[in-house]
């Protein structure tokens, strides 16, 4: 064993030591606590922050899901709307933006999801955060041998880092197909057009393809994990929620790794002279500026 | 039929005490019964380091029939070693071989400091106990046994719970440090009875804050489950998990009519 590792984890083991305060041999907490907001004073806790990761998982799982069936639609192609032929991708681009219309005005309904989204992604991230700084707090000086693991997987152990690239893909996806920024062929609104020169890329084929694995394993764990960390844990369902966290994962992961595959294989590819009506940029700007 | 395995290398941690540096060192057990437990071995080989003028390795056990929970020990990186639920005094060298490498480590965590060598500190448990293991009863004479009916797969659920003998395996397996097995079979084993419903809530609530004081978070790896030497299932948890919830909201609905 190195000397020099044991000095420098023995300095933790001293501060450890001497933090603890003395044992009162009593039951203490009663009226001890400060009275904070409701919400506050549940998320102060481990299991607190572990409702949340579950709750704005399950969130970011109903937007994959979704993602990868709405996305399906680029084999839809060419379809006939009003008249013109466009593809039904970017029709469907178009119809989230007129989501709950007559209710919400264009693209409200669109943004009140996103933002439910990006809040769901920084508690996430915030409660892992937290999470990991208690974690490593709890065990400061790590086992100087090498750990037999039993039954914790690749997916329960590498949750941190299949989480952390997602969300640098998430990042750079919204860069290549939302902002196109990094799509040096993009048009706006022309949604099929876009995937297109995107994903004819090679390069960004494959970014595609290993980021989706990576969130394919966190889901393996994350979407079963959920349910222990909300309690819902029945003997007549205990046996699904693996198949179900396996299956979902699954799909997900074949449904998104096929777009940027089908791209270079030629099944997707845009055809300027297919559509009467390339996308709804125009029809986008009238909406928006009539009052 | 025993067999007797020979040229054993231990490698053990020993450290002088809570502020220790800690090592590793290394001694050889030349010959050994397979009959032999694995504290039988560490005590040929205290007997053989105290007539050789060295100092003895520290360890804790006790009752030695795997039910106090004293025993601990890391060994081969596995919770009181290879023997499924098992505690380290039960388990035997018929488990190793002739020529093994054995390292032996002790529960680490920062609720569990190091006492001396293989030997912690494990009172953050019992900081949890009294925050709210227990229960409020009559004194006087002792009730009848069947006074309070109890379903029996409500017993045996609340028997899987109190199987636990406290050891600290779960906390020593987890890869972050969490007591989450632990807390949860103690609230468990009272709050599926009758006796324990008149606290469950206050339960709940102050020993899983009291955890949080001390432990890591569970982040469902499984491996406190694989490491118990009783076997406590992780379903301990989620009920655990399920009950907080609702005690935040009962206690705070019961506090609010003080």
């Amino acid at each position: 064993m190195c000397w020099s590792r044991s000095h420098a984890t023995n300095f933790w083991a001293m501060s450890q030591t001497l933090s603890r305060g003395p044992v009162s041999g009593t039951a203490v907490k009663a009226g001890s606590r400060r009275r904070k907001p409701f919400l506050l004073d549940l998320y102060g806790t481990a299991v607190g922050k572990k409702y949340v990761m579950a709750i704005t998982g399950i969130m970011g799982i109903g937007f994959v899901v979704g993602h990868m069936v709405g996305n399906l639609k680029v084999y839809l192609g060419v379809v006939e709307e009003n008249g013109e032929l466009v593809y039904d991708i970017d029709h469907y681009a178009h119809f989230l933006r007129e989501l709950l219309m007559p209710i919400l005005p264009y693209g409200y309904a669109l943004w009140i999801l996103r933002i439910g989204l990006i809040a769901a992604i920084v508690l996430h991230l915030h409660a892992a955060y937290s999470l990991t700084v208690l974690n490593r707090k709890a065990r400061p000086v790590r086992y100087q041998s090498a750990r037999d693991y039993q039954v914790a997987s690749f997916a329960s152990r590498s949750m941190r880092w299949t989480g952390i690239l997602v969300v640098l893909f998430i990042a750079w996806h919204l860069a290549d197909l939302t902002w196109g920024w990094l799509n040096p062929d993009y048009v706006y609104g022309e949604v099929y057009r876009n995937i297109d020169a995107s994903l004819s890329r090679v390069p960004v084929a494959i970014l595609y393809i290993a980021a989706n694995i990576a969130l394919g394993i966190h889901l393996f764990h994350g979407m079963w994990s959920l349910f222990q960390s909300m309690g819902w844990n029945n003997p007549r369902f205990n046996k699904w929620r693996r198949s179900i966290a396996t299956g979902l994962a699954t799909v997900v992961v074949v449904g998104n790794v096929s777009f940027p595959i089908m791209t270079l294989a030629g099944v997707i590819e845009y055809d300027e002279t297919a559509v009467t009506h390339s996308a709804y940029v125009e029809a986008d700007v009238v909406e928006t500026e009539t009052p | 039929m025993s067999t007797t395995l020979k040229n054993l290398t231990l490698k053990i941690w020993r450290q002088d005490g809570p502020n220790g540096a800690g090592r590793f060192d290394t001694h050889v057990i030349d010959e050994i019964t397979d009959e032999a437990s694995f504290l039988e071995m560490l005590d040929i080989l205290n007997e053989q380091l105290i007539e050789n003028g060295d100092e003895a390795v520290v360890f804790d056990h006790d009752c030695r029939e795997g039910i106090c929970g004293t025993c601990s020990l890391m060994i081969n990186g596995q919770a009181h070693g290879p023997e499924r639920a098992t505690a380290t005094c039960q388990l035997h060298m018929r488990k190793f071989s002739s020529g093994d490498t054995i390292v032996i480590e002790p529960w680490r965590a920062s609720a569990f400091p190091i006492v001396k060598d293989l030997m912690v500190d494990r009172s953050a448990f019992d900081r949890i106990i009294e925050s709210g293991g227990f229960i409020t009863a009559a004194t006087g004479g002792a009730p009848d046994a069947n006074l309070i009916p109890v379903p029996k797969p409500v017993a045996d659920a609340a028997m899987d719970a109190a199987q636990c003998i406290g050891c600290g395996a779960c906390v020593a397996a987890c890869p972050n440090g969490a007591a989450n097995l632990f807390t949860s079979a103690k609230i468990s084993h009272l709050n599926l009875l009758p006796q324990g419903q008149a606290e469950r809530y206050q339960r709940v609530e102050n020993m899983v804050e009291t955890m949080d004081e001390y432990f890591g978070s569970c982040t469902n790896h499984g491996e406190c489950e694989a490491a118990c030497p009783k076997e406590i299932s992780i379903d301990m948890i989620a009920l655990m998990n399920s009950d907080y919830r609702k005690a935040k909201v009962k206690n705070r609905k019961a506090l609010s009519r003080t």
